[in-house]
């Protein structure tokens, strides 16, 4: 389907996302993003709660319109969702939601939940591979059974894996997680992390995957965007910017991960929260809590340079 | 009751729909030390810290002792149990955004107890409640009082429920999972406020925990939890570095980019 193998399956363009509140100026989630995710790469999206993640996530998926830049998937613009009927080329994208116990309806049966996600498979076009619900609930770990259960019969890590299931069932081959581990008990969270990349690398798709913690994330993600008041301030490969990150926001980031090393070593604090995204500072967005902010980094504001940091500090 | 511990468990057993979910545990929480419960989910930590306060499901069983400055809770009568829940031994839960009353202002929840244990008046009360907002490095305390908790933010809210739980000067503070809902800038503040309590105010904290980077940071002692038994105690520096129980070493191995052997 793919005319050319080196194109990014999905990329985004100075996405700008707004929400309008009554009486106020709109509020920019997501204030000028681009990002690129390969087939069969493993990209994950970190930062603070109220950083713009999600929202960019469900701008991705069409589920909130962008106000300004352009999303394309496989060569076709997405569109937001409406009343109509989604345009079967975009059925591609695949969405994992947070909250097992609000994305999976309750009142029916965990197959038939499955089923629907087969027949988007088949409706846009590509051949039935044969796989049935009971199939792809075993390859999520569960057992073959689940199929005839209601979901309010299972654990929360046991829903996430029913969603998962659900949402390679329409054959992905971009799927989205939107901080599919957050609502999981503590000790299900690698699990169903590790469950999510294998089986979108083995089915050569991609994966975006946003979460906020980031000791997950490094271990899952080929590629590594950090993202600070709706903008992205660092991206690179993952074990380059886990060695050695630039921007004094990864920085912190990385600084305040306790280590298990015995040493009883308290982790450094970042102070103050993440501004108000309506009213966002002037210049560099980071610089009220930046501990290297200096002279001018409250005027200009960075851009992502070539070797993905967008901080004056790195300044050609 | 050894001398110097101020919580004492010995042999809690707890059996809940016929199914054994603790099998003997053993705990000593002194003041002033942050005592850290490890293991993973199903392990029984979580039950461990509800057993202390009295919080178990209806319906659970238990045996052995929980004793709080010699006195011990599991047969304390319900209206003695009452009066100690919340004043001696209070609870931090993991979720910030359930665990806080969605329709009654920071104030009404930080004074109703106050008032309940301590007999304050409202005027002494709404005073307390500032102070503790204070302590806990609230903005505008005053001002905070008024608001409900859907206007903070979750490190916030979870500062609001530590000085909730703190209020009545308790002893001993359950904190469970107190900072895994959090990001891990404001997790770091979290951190090091619970840690900053506990060695001003000679608080002794029962720390439970899956997370060994925080366990790392800011417990003395470490208790590591297997099918509600104790597999291990030490103090952290010891369990961390040279665990002697083979399911500790693995609970360490399994983390990135570390390895005991």
């Amino acid at each position: 389907m793919t005319p050319d193998p080196t194109a990014p399956l999905l990329s985004v363009d100075d996405l700008v996302v707004q929400y309008h509140r009554p009486g106020a100026s709109p509020t920019r989630a997501v204030a000028g993003v681009s990002l690129q995710v390969r087939a069969g790469e493993v990209v994950g999206l970190v930062g603070e709660s109220g950083c713009g993640k999600s929202t960019l996530a469900r701008a991705v998926c069409g589920l909130t319109p962008a106000a300004e830049g352009r999303i394309t998937y496989d060569g076709t613009q997405v569109r937001p969702l409406r009343v109509r009927r989604r345009d079967p080329a975009l059925t591609g994208v695949q969405m994992v939601f947070q909250d097992p116990y609000g994305s999976l309806n309750p009142r029916r049966r965990v197959g038939a939940q499955i089923a629907d996600g087969i027949r988007t498979a088949t409706g846009r076009g590509e051949a039935a591979d044969g796989a049935t619900p009971e199939d792809l609930l075993t390859r999520v770990g569960l057992s073959a059974e689940a199929a005839e259960r209601y979901p309010q019969e299972f654990s929360g890590g046991q829903r996430q894996r029913i969603a998962i299931a659900r949402a390679l069932a329409a054959r992905p081959r971009l799927l989205v997680g939107d901080e599919p581990i957050s609502a999981l008990d503590a000790s299900a969270q690698l699990q169903v992390a590790t469950l999510m990349r294998s089986l979108a690398v083995e089915s050569g798709a991609g994966l975006l995957f946003i979460s906020h913690d980031l000791s997950v994330v490094r271990l899952i993600a080929d590629r590594i965007a950090v993202m600070y008041l709706g903008r992205i301030v660092e991206t690179g490969p993952t074990a380059e910017v886990w060695a050695d990150p630039r921007h004094p926001y990864t920085r912190a980031l990385l600084a305040a991960v306790p280590k298990p090393d015995g040493a009883g070593v308290l982790p450094a604090e970042l102070p103050g929260d993440v501004p108000d995204p309506a009213e966002p500072p002037t210049g560099c967005r980071f610089h009220p809590r930046c501990p290297q902010a200096f002279d001018g980094c409250d005027r200009e504001e960075p851009q992502l340079i070539a070797g993905g940091v967008a901080c004056r500090l790195y300044a050609a | 009751m050894t001398a110097g511990n101020v919580l004492e468990i010995s042999g809690l057993t707890l059996d809940l729909g016929g199914r054994r979910i603790l099998g003997g545990v053993d705990l000593a929480v002194r003041p002033g030390q942050v005592h850290g419960l490890a293991g993973e989910s199903g392990s029984g930590k979580t039950m461990t810290g509800l057993a202390a306060l009295g919080l178990l499901p209806p319906g659970a069983r238990t045996g052995g002792r929980i004793e709080l400055e010699g006195t011990d809770l599991l047969t304390l009568p319900p209206r003695q149990l009452a009066a100690l829940r919340g004043r001696s031994v209070s609870m931090v839960f993991q979720d910030p955004s359930t665990s806080l009353h969605p329709m009654l202002s920071i104030g009404h929840q930080l004074t109703d107890h106050l008032r309940h244990h301590l007999k304050l008046n409202r005027r002494a009360a709404k005073e307390r409640a500032a102070e503790l907002l204070t302590q806990v490095r609230i903005p505008n305390p005053l001002e905070a009082l008024g608001r409900y908790p859907h206007q903070f933010s979750g490190g916030m809210r979870q500062r609001i429920a530590i000085a909730i739980a703190l209020a009545c000067e308790p002893k001993v503070l359950i904190a469970d999972e107190p900072t895994t809902a959090l990001d891990v800038t404001v997790q770091a503040g979290v951190l090091r406020l619970l840690r900053g309590l506990c060695d001003e105010l000679g608080l002794a904290v029962l720390l439970v925990t899956h997370d060994l980077g925080v366990m790392s940071a800011i417990a003395d002692e470490v208790s590591v939890m297997r099918h509600g038994l104790v597999v291990e105690t030490g103090p952290r520096g010891r369990v961390l570095t040279e665990p002697r129980h083979e399911y500790t070493r693995q609970l360490l191995d399994a983390l990135p980019g570390r390895s005991t052997v």
